[in-house]
């Protein structure tokens, strides 16, 4: 008899409630956002379902506003592995012109990605919807289900979630209805980490210190990604050896000045480091209580 | 993040290395507000280093605007949840909190103690392995550690750790300690756990939290962080026989057909001899398959799949066991339930069951007591109120595999569902089963339905009448009846009267009697159309669940409902025997319609607007539908 690792727990747990919502939901799709919870997801399922491929597409709900090198990888995985890539962009803001630079990071967010999300989620009519978060990123995931119950109009009500004993789920929904599930719920940034390095999971190049040109704005390093960032008086952008600790739109996503060019360098800074991940993150700077509020109104 | 060890500045591929044999333990802290449990929790994850420098500083300001240790850090803040709940100073709902040390990684599930959340504990404690029960020492054991300890002992959490926090306060009293400590092990007697260790704390200064208190050298035990440590959790899932519940049948192409599922109980091995359930049907494990290919075994906690060296029918919900140790079925069982809802449990109502791979209907039959979770005390009661805990019979409509509880957490529990609403209404643990299906065997009966109805020359059914009072049931009911009479047809009609002041006198006009009323009632139903005949019921029946039950117990095409659509006005208006006058006049309880629910039918086969037509005319259309859809010949 052995007793398996915490990893292989972790491990087991996601692979089990992803085969819960195979075998029970209708129409299931998987959030695919091109970072390293995704990445793990991604290969999560590749597990649960073998020697059967992942019995349902991915969806990347596209802002326009992503690194190039996500887009690259993005196509490149879903190419190798064979697998059923959605992309969705919201047209409506596409042709409203919004954009980071000119609408600041919280129109952007809430019209290119959360609106876009239940745009593509009702176009397609998903039932239920994987999705990367954790519940060590911050408080209001601490309490949120792993079956996470939304409303036709894609609301949680954090007041009034299903109990969820055991790992009994209950996957019932109404027509209309839906439900986000969280299999990676239980894994912490190391976790994800580690289990990056034990399975020689491909990630994002960005994650890695390159050189990279950037430019400095409130004390963050923004990378210039392409000519649609506009430069402010004298600025003027520098290469720098930068990397990321965690991705999304280029303006809305600082990069950290890094020499950590290997996995086992990531994990090492990441260890001896004293601020949490979501520093990188412009979104999060808003109010304690914004990223529960932004989740009631159907932000992932 | 600043981890201590200094392998991660020196060689940070050993490190990795000897991270990867970290274990895992679950945990839950019980205590009521004010008893500490948010400061000791913020100060585990303080003292093992896993809070940021980002996080540290926006604590420092919270702590000024909103703690309670003045300029010092309010480690409770770290903890604390939502917006709302966050503002009124208390942790609701359940909140999972991580840290790991080197020797191990953490999940602690955070709920709050109170009564009224009750539920959320036991949510909390059916995936804990180790519950930490906070006492203060100034109080010593209350109402409210009974209460955790029961919860724990409920839902199988084995090992209690008994925190007598707040030692500071009692001048770190040996003596106090020890009185505690004396008197929780009558609590833990009573409770049944068996697995306690008490240890003195102070969450707050950190004493005996992560390191042994230099205040307490008189305490010889372990601090709290190193028997989390150290705790042994492995033996309750791998000491108890294999179960293998299928979760899904994985057929990528007509070569493979493997069977998904996690491991429960011991190992298993390749060539190893298997049962079926509920088949019975028996092979051998041809392969354990994982992504990285076939091993030969695979342990408790194992998402894997398995072949079969013979091709045997499985599907989703089945239960594969080694031959040695088959499990047992049943479909009636004694059981454990919390009730997690705001409405009611009914027993008789139909329910949605769901196990680990099933999902049955099912209804509670009988709640034999509640238990009183203060004092483990026993009592009378035919139903459960959200948050109360109770002992009762279940019936299920299709046999299950199954282990008691106590041995098997995944095979011994299950959650109630509504139908209508679809929310998580119930949890259970299975007892014992009522009788062993395994041994009935329906006798083979030669005279059945079909040669009753043949002789009688009809197709039996049932035509249910459902409405207000007053709408115009048992009228109608009575000229359909006559109709088929006239038409040489056997026929019964079941109304309020023959039924209410026979077999169902005992009962009154509460929802759990109306229930069991209507459940009664169905069953007759059901075996006069067994005997052949053609059925008339005409009950008011409010409640969709009873009317789907009812349904449910007899054949497709043999349950044909009759909405009769009045208003209330009307009924109102007609009152032929005066009992909306008394119901106004509070003289009648729970009255339909006044002060008692009736839900509407979604999809009648027929429904009647009484207001519209005569009874005669309403008859008619009856008798032709049930022409039109061959029930009945002229
Ligand atoms: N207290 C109470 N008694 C009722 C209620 N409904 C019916 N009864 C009693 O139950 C008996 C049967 O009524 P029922 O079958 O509903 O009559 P129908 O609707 O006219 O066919 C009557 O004699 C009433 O006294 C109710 O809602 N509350």
């Amino acid at each position: 008899m052995s007793t398996l690792t915490h990893l292989q727990r972790l491990e087991a747990e996601s692979i089990f409630i992803m085969r819960e919502v195979i075998a029970e939901c209708e129409r299931p799709v998987m959030l695919y956002s091109i970072g390293k919870d995704s990445s793990v997801m991604l290969h999560l399922a590749l597990k649960a379902f073998h020697p059967a491929r992942p019995p349902f597409p991915l969806l990347h709900i596209d802002t326009t506003w992503k690194f190039k090198e996500m887009i690259a990888f993005r196509d490149k995985v879903a190419s190798e592995l064979g697998l059923e890539l959605i992309v969705h962009i919201n047209e409506e803001g596409v042709r409203q012109g919004i954009g980071p630079f000119t609408h600041g990071s919280q129109v952007h967010t809430d019209i290119m990605k959360t609106q876009a999300l239940k745009q593509a989620l009702d176009k397609y009519r998903f039932t239920a919807a994987f999705g990367g978060a954790r519940r060590d990123e911050e408080m209001s995931r601490a309490k949120e289900r792993i079956f996470s119950f939304r409303t036709k109009e894609h609301r949680w009500d954090p007041k009034n979630q299903r109990p969820e004993l055991w790992a009994v789920y209950n996957t019932r929904i109404h027509k209309g209805e839906s439900m986000r599930v969280f299999p990676l719920s239980n894994w912490t940034e190391l976790d994800i980490w580690q289990y990056i390095h034990h399975e020689h999971i491909p990630i994002v190049p960005l994650y890695y210190a390159r050189p990279r040109p950037v430019v400095e704005r409130d004390g963050m390093l923004i990378m210039v990604d392409d000519a649609r960032m506009p430069l402010h008086e004298g600025e003027q952008p520098a290469r720098r050896e930068v990397r990321f600790r965690t991705l999304g739109c280029y303006p809305l996503t600082a990069a950290v000045e890094s020499t950590a060019s290997s996995l086992t360098d990531i994990i090492q800074e990441m260890l001896l480091t004293n601020s949490s991940e979501r520093q990188g993150r412009v979104i999060d700077h808003d109010t304690a209580a914004s990223m529960e509020k932004k989740k009631q109104e159907g932000y992932f | 993040m600043v981890h201590q060890s200094a392998l991660i500045e020196t060689d940070i591929a050993a490190y990795l290395k000897a991270q990867e044999q970290k274990s895992f333990l679950r945990f839950i802290t019980c205590g009521s507000v004010d008893d500490g449990k948010s400061t000791l929790i913020g100060r585990l994850l303080y003292d093992s280093k896993l809070i940021y420098e980002d996080q540290l500083q926006a604590l420092a300001s919270d702590s000024k605007k909103m703690g309670t240790q003045g300029e010092e850090i309010d480690l409770a803040l770290l903890v604390d949840g939502l917006a709302a709940e966050r503002e009124q100073g208390i942790t609701i709902d359940v909140a999972y909190r991580f840290f790991s040390t080197d020797k191990r990684k953490f999940i602690v599930a955070d709920s709050p103690g109170h009564e009224q959340y009750t539920r959320n504990m036991a949510t909390a404690a059916s995936t804990a392995d180790l519950a930490i029960i906070l006492v203060d020492a100034r109080k010593g054991v209350l109402t409210q550690t009974r209460r955790h300890s029961y919860i724990a002992a409920l839902l199988g959490v084995k090992h209690i750790v008994v925190a007598v926090n707040k030692m500071d306060l009692v001048g770190y009293s040996r003596t106090v300690f020890e009185q505690i400590a004396q008197d929780y092990r009558l609590v833990a007697r009573q409770a049944n756990l068996s697995d306690v260790t008490c240890i003195p704390l102070s969450a707050l200064h950190g004493d005996n939290v992560t390191k042994a208190s230099r205040q307490m050298d008189w305490y010889q035990g372990a601090a709290l962080l190193p028997l989390l440590e150290a705790v042994d959790v492995t033996r309750e899932n791998s000491g108890m026989p294999f179960r293998f519940p299928v979760q899904w049948v994985n057929r990528p192409d007509l070569n493979f057909r493997g069977f998904a599922g996690t491991v429960s109980g011991t190992d298993i091995h390749t060539g190893d001899a298997i049962t079926v359930l509920p088949s019975g049907r028996q092979s051998r494990i041809k392969s354990i398959l994982t992504q990285a290919g076939e091993v030969g075994s695979a342990s408790a906690d194992q998402a894997v799949t398995l072949t079969l060296e013979d091709e045997i029918d499985i599907s989703r919900g089945d239960v594969i066991c080694k031959a040695d140790a088959v499990a047992d079925q049943s479909s009636q069982f004694a059981a454990h339930l919390l009730w997690l809802s705001e409405r009611t449990l009914l027993p008789g109502r139909e329910y949605l069951l769901k196990t680990t791979n099933k999902l049955i209907p099912a209804t509670v039959t009988e709640i034999k007591y509640k238990v009183n979770v203060n004092n483990f005390k026993h009592e009378p009661g035919k139903s459960l109120a959200l948050n109360e805990v109770g002992y009762g019979n279940l019936n299920l409509s299709q046999p299950i595999a199954f282990d008691p509880y106590q041995d098997n957490r995944t095979t011994g529990s299950f959650i109630l569902i509504d139908r209508l609403s679809n929310n998580t209404v119930g949890a259970g643990m299975l007892a014992f089963s009522l009788r062993r299906s395994k041994n009935i065997i329906w006798q083979e009966l030669t005279v059945d339905k079909t040669r009753r109805a043949r002789l009688k020359h009809q197709r039996p059914h049932l035509l249910w009448f459902t409405g207000l009072p007053g709408s115009g049931k048992s009228t109608i009911a009575n000229l359909v009846e006559k109709c088929l009479i006239d038409l040489g047809r056997h026929t019964y009609l079941l109304d309020g009267d023959n039924i209410r002041h026979g077999i169902c006198k005992d009962l009154g006009f509460t929802d759990v009697d109306r229930v069991e009323n209507i459940r009664r009632t169905g069953e007759i139903a059901r075996l006069m159309v067994d005997a052949g005949l053609i059925v008339i019921a005409a009950f008011i029946s409010p409640f969709t669940s009873e009317r789907r039950a009812v349904r449910h117990l007899l054949a497709e095409d043999e349950f044909i409902e009759i909405y009769l659509n009045t208003s209330l006005a009307v009924c109102e208006s007609r009152d032929p025997k005066g009992l909306y006058k008394k119901a106004r006049l509070g003289e009648i309880k729970n009255f339909t319609g006044i002060d008692s629910r009736y839900e509407v039918p979604q999809n009648p086969a027929i429904t009647i607007n009484t207001e519209a037509c005569t009874a005669e005319e309403a008859a008619l259309k009856i008798m032709e539908y049930i022409q039109h859809k061959g029930y009945v010949h002229i």
